[in-house]
């Protein structure tokens, strides 16, 4: 298993390097300018002084090598410093945004906590009414609550963000005038009542976020237990006389775990990619916001550090899940 | 001892003849697809949805553009049964354009997406040399963070498509492409999965003992064998792409405004959703409605194209 682990971790390498060329090489291609928003009146050689202070003097591969020396080796230098108060990067360049003109890295940092209060924290909710969902309607398969639950989870399917977001707002906040349309990210919590401002306010955007996650899981999860439930295995579970909630909660729901594991660890990267709609809708400035700015704004550097970001993510939680599937799974053998 | 108790033992193995006349294989699709209560509905209500979107404009008096500004901002009324717009444009007449462009694009998408993928599935499963690269490649688009790419493809290229085709043929090429070349990958998976069962088979055997060519192999005997995974995978694809256009248009970099599409129309509605809120529920409804419909006709199809559930 941990020569499987290192060989997918070796490997992964070229594909990164690749999808980082992929990316950069597609915004290489941008038509957009940043010296767009400088005033005319600015002379042609200052703005090409200001084009060359932003880097963009110098030819693609130059620049791309660039790029990936500052994000592979000032940025975790920059991380480094700061857990441990040394100076490795001192006086290095990093990835600056051209729309914040500040490090990239900073920005991110300071949009992740938005991210990861409103989309993971839907994903876990959406994983906890899932899983319930999804082993009751395999247990009942066919009754009326299997039938209810596979009706929702189609339409949670179906209903795109962009319809329920705004759908949500209608009913709760111009009808009912119930919760907060706009997420406040200036909120602090500090006591009683901004806890309960930040539950209002956060509650809708979970809520449709969490509702594409249940659909998602809930049905991997019935299929998985449906599976398993008409193994010889039960049987003999039943036959030696254990009680209904050990033969279907313990035997068969450790089984059917399985396959359900590796799908929440393979949708754990778009969370950090935050939710690009969701976001959009409920004016939560998490992480997809900053994206979808960066490149209305054409922050180039912006967007490539944070498309490659989730990349990175999304080929690590693959190999995550792959592993997982090893070593939960002992009939499962890489070597 | 012998007194011969069955007379004639060769007579029970006599053929005489099949009883119910000769059934196609569609036939039996077919009969399974009806027996699955959810996707007959659907397939009722997307046939609906798609000739009320391209026969309703012929019927329907009011025209997409037409802007009436005396009558704008009107609710439901029999003259305007959605209301209109803030510019007076009739909105039913704009949902069922909106809807013509959200199909075609759906559809159009989808077979982009569906011929890339099963071009790429079954060059992969088929021949071993080409199967490491292509599946790379395939695992390569899989580990790119799609939607962020769709929104850089669309913000690249708008400009240069627009001044060659023009502003509405342009975006619309744009977008299938867009959409197609980012969807293909499931597809190609599952093709070139059923693609390396298939080629291990005795007809395939048989067929190249013949001195079949490559090419009348995969084309007479590979590709109507994987058929089904491929229409599953269509189905789903025309809902996601659907979907994706509807996302492009609501982020606003789908189609331009005067050109409704329904995820347009969603996006120009939620501007006035203080004085408005009802404007954003038609839209809305039409996609969920029709992704709804196809993904239970998806369901349906699955079912019905697999032989082992087939007939029970």
């Amino acid at each position: 298993m941990l020569t499987y682990t290192i060989r997918r971790l070796v490997l992964s390498i070229p594909t990164l390097l690749f999808i980082s060329l992929v990316i950069f090489l597609l915004l290489e291609l941008a038509p957009g300018d940043p010296m767009a928003q400088v005033p005319l009146t600015v002379p042609p050689e200052v703005k090409e002084r200001m084009r060359e202070a932003l880097g963009l003097g110098e030819p693609t591969h130059v620049r791309f090598f660039k790029w990936m020396y500052q994000f592979f080796v000032v940025e975790p230098m920059m991380l480094i410093d700061h857990i441990f108060g040394t100076a490795l990067a001192e006086g290095q360049q990093r990835v600056l945004s051209w729309q914040f003109r500040s490090p990239v890295m900073d920005v991110i940092v300071q949009r992740m906590p938005q991210t990861l209060w409103v989309v993971a924290m839907s994903y876990v909710v959406g994983i906890l009414i899932a899983l319930p969902i999804g082993i009751y309607s395999a247990y009942r398969q066919y009754s009326l609550f299997d039938q209810t639950g596979t009706f929702i989870t189609m339409v949670g399917y179906s209903v795109p963000p962009f319809f329920s977001g705004v759908l949500v707002i209608v009913i709760f906040s111009v009808q009912l005038g119930w919760l907060p349309s706009i997420y406040d990210t200036t909120l602090d919590v500090v006591g009683w009542e901004t806890f309960k401002q930040q539950l209002m306010q956060m509650v809708m955007p979970v809520m449709v976020l969490a509702l594409q996650t249940t659909a998602q899981i809930s049905r991997f999860m019935r299929a998985s237990m449906l599976d398993n439930l008409n193994q010889d295995y039960v049987r003999t579970a039943r036959a030696k006389g254990l009680s209904e909630w050990t033969v279907v909660m313990v035997h068969v729901l450790r089984n059917s775990m399985i396959p359900v594991i590796t799908v929440i660890a393979l949708g754990v990267p778009y969370i950090f990619g935050g939710a690009i709609i969701t976001e959009q809708i409920f004016k939560v400035n998490g992480l997809g916001q900053l994206l979808i700015t960066a490149i209305q704004a054409n922050d180039l550097p912006m967007v490539q550090t944070v498309t490659f970001m989730i990349a990175v993510l999304i080929v690590m939680f693959n190999i995550v899940a792959d592993v997982l599937y090893g070593v939960l799974d002992p009939r499962i053998r890489y070597d | 001892m012998t007194d011969a108790p069955d007379p004639k033992p060769i007579a029970a193995l006599a053929d005489e003849g099949p009883t119910a006349p000769p059934r196609s294989q569609w036939r039996d699709v077919w009969d399974q697809f009806k027996t699955h209560r959810g996707a007959l509905a659907g397939g009722i209500v997307l046939l609906l949805i798609i000739l009320a979107v391209f026969i309703g404009p012929y019927l329907w008096p009011y025209d997409a553009t037409f802007i009436d500004i005396r009558a704008r901002n009107q609710g439901p009324s029999l003259a305007h049964p959605f209301g209109t717009d803030q510019l007076g444009r009739d909105t039913l007449a704009r949902m069922m354009a909106g809807g013509q462009t959200s199909i075609s694009v759906g559809l159009t998408a989808m077979l982009l997406a569906l011929v890339l993928g099963s071009l790429i599935g079954v060059l992969a499963g088929f021949f071993r040399r080409l199967d490491g690269p292509l599946m790379r490649f395939t695992d390569l688009f899989l580990s790119l963070p799609l939607l962020p790419l769709l929104l850089v493809m669309v913000l690249l290229f708008r400009e240069a498509l627009n001044s060659t085709f023009g502003p509405e043929q342009g975006i619309f090429i744009l977008i299938v492409v867009a959409i197609g070349v980012t969807s293909w990958m499931p597809t190609a998976r599952i093709v070139r999965g059923d693609v390396l069962a298939l080629k291990e088979r005795e007809f395939i055997l048989a067929a190249r003992s013949i001195g079949t060519t490559n090419f009348n192999l995969i084309t007479r005997h590979i590709l109507p064998n994987v058929m089904s995974p491929i229409m599953v995978s269509a189905t789903l694809g025309i809902a996601n792409a659907i979907i994706t256009e509807s996302a492009l248009s609501f982020l606003g970099l789908g189609f331009p405004p005067d050109f409704p599409t329904w995820g347009r129309l969603l996006n120009d509605a939620t501007q006035y959703l203080q004085d408005y809120p009802e404007r954003v529920f038609w839209p809305g409804l039409a996609i969920s409605l029709t992704v709804l419909a196809i993904n239970y006709m998806g369901d349906g199809l699955r079912d019905a194209l697999d032989p082992r559930i087939r007939g029970r």
